[in-house]
């Protein structure tokens, strides 16, 4: 099976681990992910706080080059890029005359027929129906699951999971084995961009949600964007110092984990290129469940 | 501002505002949820309410302060604002109207300068290649902020664990990224 697929730059540079564990597990599962050719960048936070129709022609040029690549569905990691491009379809289908500006703007037409997943949706689709014939490990730990914004928010433009306490991360590490905790900063901002530029607020924020998800006993935090995975795990020197204590709780990416459960080595999952290291050992091997074993499971479907 | 008075044009801030973005700001009876929400306001001078109720009066010098405010800087697009409101004023769109406006009158508040640097570092790079090049973003936004010490430590390591790359990813059609910035950003800052 095909499918069409938007990097970005984080996954081909700082956050590679996250595009080598999509990756791994995608080839695992007989999927290939065709990269949209000629890609650009999303223009990301930079773009929408300084010029709004640059905002919107940077994403609008890479969903164009998709349709005219034969692309229909877009695999979209990057919760930022996705945030971009769900804005980027929403802005562009609700307003004629704008849409027609921008496809003047990049020289190309942007008729609107891709469907956008990011990489829970991806997962859900695609993934989690053959886990059980494919898993050989449980990940029997305690996690806590961090969304972060551009995953659920803005609702009216992206219409994923409920924007307070949502729950799709959460279902696929049950389904791993996982012990998915129920914590208040699941949806909290850890500071995005400004890591770079105003790091001692991206301390505050950030600390404030290791805290809290090592404060109930969680193992490991579970992510799927890599700019909540970079403010946590590379500026955990921050984070320890805002609070005045050291947390080694590793901070991993929801396609990493499902590839430790899969069997995947750790290096083909990019573990090796965190900053907190990630410890985490002595997987239960998983047997299968057979559906009489799990009566209940029947009768609610 | 009425409803009724709007075929005329409505000079103020908060009408750009609403003919721009399409938010309106009369929406908003200052329940003051979004500022109880914003992960920034206590570092912001207004948090997000007060920035609404300065432009509702339409006076000229609170559309000022504003525009000149660390606010509009200092929030983080984090969407929370609006999830939350229940009037659904979508204030994230309403920060990007004001950011440009505040860059473009040149009224950007001084705390912001190294955001901005970075801001338009980011973007130099992107017109530059067409995708984001880390190592020539790093050495760019330091050379703006005059700020070399700061994370010198985290770029070796960083490229030990292959997070950096030496060279930039160059697309093929770069002529059309820069007919893009030209026909946006470039166009407005000249």
């Amino acid at each position: 099976m095909k499918l069409g697929f938007y990097p970005g730059c984080s996954l081909e540079g700082a956050s590679r681990e996250y595009n080598e564990s999509v990756m791994a597990i995608a080839e695992e599962m007989g999927i290939e992910l065709v990269s949209i050719p000629d890609w650009n960048c999303c223009g990301a936070t930079a773009a929408h706080n300084l010029d709004k129709e640059l905002s919107l022609s940077l994403p609008a040029r890479n969903l164009a080059l998709a349709e005219e690549a034969g692309l229909t569905v877009l695999v979209v990691p990057c919760a930022a890029c996705y945030s971009r491009f769900c804005a980027t379809q929403h802005e562009l289908m609700h307003d004629e005359n704008l849409h027609k500006k921008i496809n003047g703007i990049i020289e190309k037409e942007y008729k609107g027929n891709l469907r956008i997943l990011n990489v829970i949706q991806f997962i859900d689709e695609f993934i989690i129906d053959k886990l059980d014939d494919k898993m050989k490990f449980e990940f029997n730990k305690k996690v806590a699951c961090y969304y972060g914004c551009l995953l659920v928010r803005p609702n009216k433009v992206l219409d994923f999971d409920r924007t307070e306490d949502p729950q799709t991360m959460d279902v696929v590490m049950k389904k791993l084995g996982a012990d998915s905790i129920d914590w208040a900063y699941k949806t909290e901002c850890c500071g995005a961009g400004f890591s770079v530029s105003f790091t001692e607020t991206v301390g505050r924020l950030s600390g404030q949600i290791v805290e809290d998800a090592e404060h109930r006993g969680a193992e490991a935090m579970i992510v799927a964007c890599p700019m909540c995975h970079s403010n946590l795990d590379m500026r955990r020197p921050e984070i320890n110092k805002y609070n005045k204590k050291k947390s080694d709780m590793p901070v991993i990416y929801i396609t990493q984990a499902i590839g430790l459960a899969l069997g995947i080595d750790r290096n083909k999952l990019g573990l090796q290129r965190h900053f907190v290291p990630v410890k985490l050992k002595d997987f239960k091997p998983y047997t299968k469940k057979t559906e009489v074993e799990n009566p209940q499971k029947m009768e609610v479907e | 501002m009425s409803d009724s008075h709007n075929h005329l044009v409505d000079n103020s801030l908060s009408g750009k505002i609403k003919q721009n973005t399409g938010v309106s700001l009369s929406r908003c009876y200052q329940c003051g949820k979004c500022s109880a929400g914003c992960p920034v306001s206590s570092d912001m001078d207004f948090p997000p309410s007060l920035l609404i109720r300065k432009l509702q009066t339409g006076l000229p010098e609170h559309e000022e302060e504003v525009l000149r405010s660390k606010s509009i800087w200092y929030c983080l697009t984090c969407e929370m604002c609006i999830s939350r409101c229940p009037m659904e004023v979508d204030i994230p769109p309403m920060m990007d109207y004001l950011r440009s406006e505040s860059l473009r009158l040149k009224k950007a508040n001084p705390a912001a300068k190294n955001i901005i640097r970075f801001h338009k570092a980011f973007l130099d790079s992107i017109e530059q290649t067409g995708r984001l090049y880390e190592m020539g973003l790093i050495v760019d936004y330091k050379a703006r902020a005059l700020n070399l010490t700061q994370d010198v430590a985290l770029a070796p390591s960083m490229f030990a664990k292959g997070k950096l790359k030496i060279m930039p990813e160059l697309i093929k059609n770069r002529k059309n990224i820069k007919q893009i910035f030209q026909k946006t950003i470039n166009k407005k800052q000249k």
